[in-house]
């Protein structure tokens, strides 16, 4: 019979999915990687490489070279040869062949792409498949159409490419970031240096082996793997023309110093603290799967997520109670399994920093709510993770975490949460949830946040411009934006 | 229920993101679901039909076909359930009664001036009893949508308690006809209507316009069943019909109940699927998991 008067739901006692894992027998991977250059690979000069491994299972699942100083030169030196001599002389329409057959070449590779992704990065293969892959082929169909009508994106403002272009990417987002970077650079007419992060290597690698295969003039796009070592040299190689980071504040900061005084081009894309802010009058069923997105997307580890929840008192005990339910439906698990909403953390190191924050979460006494669900043993894993009661005033609540932890403040009025939101020192992005369109329109306007996502979270589009204020960079990526920020005028 | 429930203000309910919902559907249907939970989802799924047969030219020996088949499902596979229920109109109660009298399968009938709703209270309230009378265990009414409409939520709430005395101990399903509601607030509205009222089920559609069940419709009706029982502790079942016609999107739409209102509402006390072409599309994949082969259409009784 019906359960009186105990209103808790029981999502878990029994129909529980069987295990679902993604096959991993269609994809080709080697044993050892080399360096990406002149559209040949190449051992690094001191013939050092590093292990990539599978974040779920701590098994490595390849060996990758790192580059130095002479390497990152050997690199540059292609790609300015690349450019002097092949790309920049190149018809743009014919640019533009290029990049849409990579375009192409990754969506018939979709599927291998989206497991290497899962494999090396940990993100559950539900994101990889059906957001990291598409998206990233979406970037280069998108920039592949603007190569040759840069006159028309920019009337009268006669824009040119600027040279050589070093990018450096992060590894939350390891195919996509590439593609950010690497599509609107040459659709601008530039050639490319773009180094992965350390533990993600492995679809920028197998990107590479892509652009092989499309043909791509040697040199027009070259890749090279290691850690911040070779990123510093890529940032202080005095034939760079233009420097774009994705990463850490404190990295950007240190780009931006290494390279004051030269006539380098920057653009950076930092962290972020966003304010996800739901109104009394908001689809509230809604809004909490929204909230979810924000958070717990990609276990978290998103720039633009959601980590800090406003929500007005008048309904905060429905959204939280609603919260803590539809934590107990999400599943942590294999990375590969079709049915896990989060995956593995992507590092040890990175499971340190979010295990140090809920420490000092509940070190601060604010309250600290997780899901009942088991994790897996072995691997990096950590609980979807609630704190409730929480202020400005907190360290958790100030300092970005990258995991898939969730601070709640409640507010009362308009003008607070403005306030709030606003006194932080990053500006990426934040949420607005209500049923009221005027409501939107003035928080959008008063938000300091490069994207403000209205009754969703977390939507990309390669045609939409993203990218922040304040501590959370500068420049946009994305959109005519993007492009602008590869070209002179 | 000894408790004094508030009624709420029916002009000011939840308010519904259609984008929203979508997406939480289209979540849904991503779930994977094999083996053994496949083969435990779908005896669920025939264990919550409602073998249905809703026309004008229904007679007495298509009545008792059904009967038949609702206790006789596929007997070539040992281990089945029977479905749920039967629907039939009013006059057909008293034979679907005798025909399933020695089984655990429920009479439900349609009633009040089904599918249109048009006619007065006294004749509602009427076929409600008729129906009743003859030992229907189940009154599936139709809401005054013209009224719903008009924004005359007073009289609909009133029409379904009226009604709702009307049934006794039957169990009362009230349908909306979602597909004439047009937006998904106005559906949420109706499942608070229909929820205070007194309803023991709400149920999406007749079968008769189109579009029936839809899973955006049925979560926002899910979720208002959710609220209630947040605020109340009682719970409401839920019954989509007409639309589901294949296996797998029935199992989508376990997996939606599963996630939206958990276990206790796995069972077909609680969770129905109004349908006819759906037993058979089920049975030909327990069939398949059985065998390991597809069979034709053929092999499955069309009652």
């Amino acid at each position: 019979m019906a359960k009186k008067n105990t209103p808790n739901l029981d999502f878990n006692s029994s129909w529980n999915y069987a295990p679902a894992p993604e096959d991993t027998k269609h994809i080709n991977l080697k044993k050892q990687y080399d360096l990406f250059i002149d559209g040949k690979f190449v051992k690094p000069t001191k013939g050092k490489y590093f292990d990539t491994i599978n974040p779920a299972t701590e098994e490595v699942l390849a060996k990758v070279a790192e580059a130095d100083e002479t390497d990152v030169n050997k690199a540059v030196k292609a790609a300015r040869n690349a450019y002097n001599n092949v790309w920049s002389k190149m018809p743009a329409a014919e640019r533009g062949k290029y990049i849409y057959r990579i375009a192409r070449l990754m969506q018939e590779r979709a599927r291998e792409f989206a497991v290497i992704e899962t494999l090396d990065g940990g993100k559950p293969i539900r994101e990889s498949r059906d957001v990291d892959v598409p998206l990233a082929a979406n970037h280069f169909f998108y920039y592949a159409g603007w190569a040759d009508k840069l006159d028309y994106a920019f009337p009268n403002r006669k824009p040119q490419s600027l040279g050589v272009a070093g990018q450096i990417i992060p590894w939350n987002f390891p195919l996509l970031m590439a593609a950010w970077k690497i599509a609107p650079a040459l659709a601008a007419g530039n050639t490319v240096v773009l180094k992965p992060a350390e533990t993600t290597p492995l679809t920028a690698l197998k990107l590479a082996e892509i652009i092989q295969e499309s043909g791509l003039p040697d040199g027009v796009v070259n890749i090279i793997t290691g850690a911040g070592k070779t990123g510093a040299a890529i940032v202080n190689h005095p034939d760079i023309n233009k420097i774009a980071f994705t990463g850490s504040t404190d990295v950007g900061k240190l780009i931006q110093k290494s390279i004051a005084g030269t006539n380098k081009k920057l653009t950076l894309e930092l962290g972020g603290k966003a304010a996800n802010i739901i109104f009394e009058d908001a689809p509230i069923d809604q809004a909490v799967e929204g909230i979810v997105n924000g958070i717990f997307f990609n276990q978290g580890h998103v720039c633009c997520a959601g980590s800090r929840l406003f929500v007005q008192e008048g309904v905060a005990d429905i959204v939280i109670r609603k919260l803590k339910d539809r934590l107990e439906t999400l599943i942590v698990g294999d990375p590969l399994d079709k049915n896990t909403d989060i995956g593995a953390i992507n590092s040890k190191g990175q499971l340190d920093t979010i295990n140090k924050y809920i420490k000092i979460g509940k070190d601060e006494g604010a309250e600290m709510y997780q899901s009942s669900c088991s994790i897996p043993k072995k691997g990096f894993f950590c609980r979807p993770t609630l704190f409730l009661n929480t202020s400005q005033s907190h360290r958790i609540v100030q300092e970005e975490i990258f995991g898939p932890v969730l601070t709640i403040q409640t507010f009362r009025t308009v003008e607070e949460v403005i306030e709030k939101a606003n006194n932080i020192p990053y500006g990426l992005s934040a949420g607005v949830w209500t049923d009221k369109g005027s409501k939107i329109f003035n928080l959008t306007t008063k938000l300091r946040a490069g994207v403000v996502w209205a009754n969703t979270y977390n939507k990309f589009d390669p045609t939409s411009p993203f990218g922040g204020y304040k501590e959370s960079g500068f420049g946009r990526e994305g959109g005519i934006h993007g492009l602008s920020s590869y070209l002179k005028f | 229920m000894s408790k004094t429930l508030i009624i709420p203000d029916f002009t000011k309910t939840a308010t519904i993101d259609q984008v929203g919902v979508e997406e939480r559907c289209a979540r849904f249907t991503s779930r994977s679901i094999k083996k053994d939970t496949k083969l435990h989802g779908l005896k669920m799924v025939l264990s919550m039909i409602d073998l249905t047969t809703l026309e004008g030219k229904d007679t007495e020996g298509k009545v008792k076909q059904m009967c038949y088949k609702a206790t006789h499902l596929h007997d070539v596979l040992p281990g089945l359930p029977t479905a749920a229920a039967v629907c039939v109109y009013p006059s057909m109660v008293k034979i679907a009664k005798e025909a399933l009298k020695n089984s655990n399968v429920k009479v439900a009938s349609v009633a009040t001036a089904f599918p249109s709703g048009q006619s007065t209270r006294e004749i509602k309230i009427l076929d409600t009893k008729f129906a009743v009378d003859n030992g229907a265990d189940e009154i599936d009414m139709v809401i005054s949508r013209g009224e719903f409409l008009k924004g005359n939520f007073n009289f609909v709430f009133d029409e379904i308690a009226a009604v709702k005395e009307a049934c006794g101990k039957a169990r009362l399903k009230v349908i909306f006809e979602t597909g004439e509601l047009s937006t998904l607030d106005n559906v949420r509205k109706a499942s608070e209507i229909a929820i205070y009222a007194g309803a023991d089920f709400i149920k999406t559609s007749t079968g008769k316009i189109s579009p029936a069940a839809t899973m955006p419709v049925t979560l926002v009706m899910l979720e208002a069943i959710r609220d209630y029982y947040y605020k109340t502790g009682i719970m409401i079942g839920m019954k989509p019909a007409g639309g589901i016609s294949t296996a797998k999107s029935a199992l989508h739409y376990l997996v939606m109940v599963k996630e939206t209102l958990g276990m206790a509402w796995l069972s077909n006390e609680w969770f129905r699927f109004g349908a006819s072409s759906l037993a058979n599309d089920v049975l030909m994949q327990l069939m398949k998991e059985a065998t390991g082969v597809y069979q034709s259409s053929d092999y499955f009784s069309k009652d």
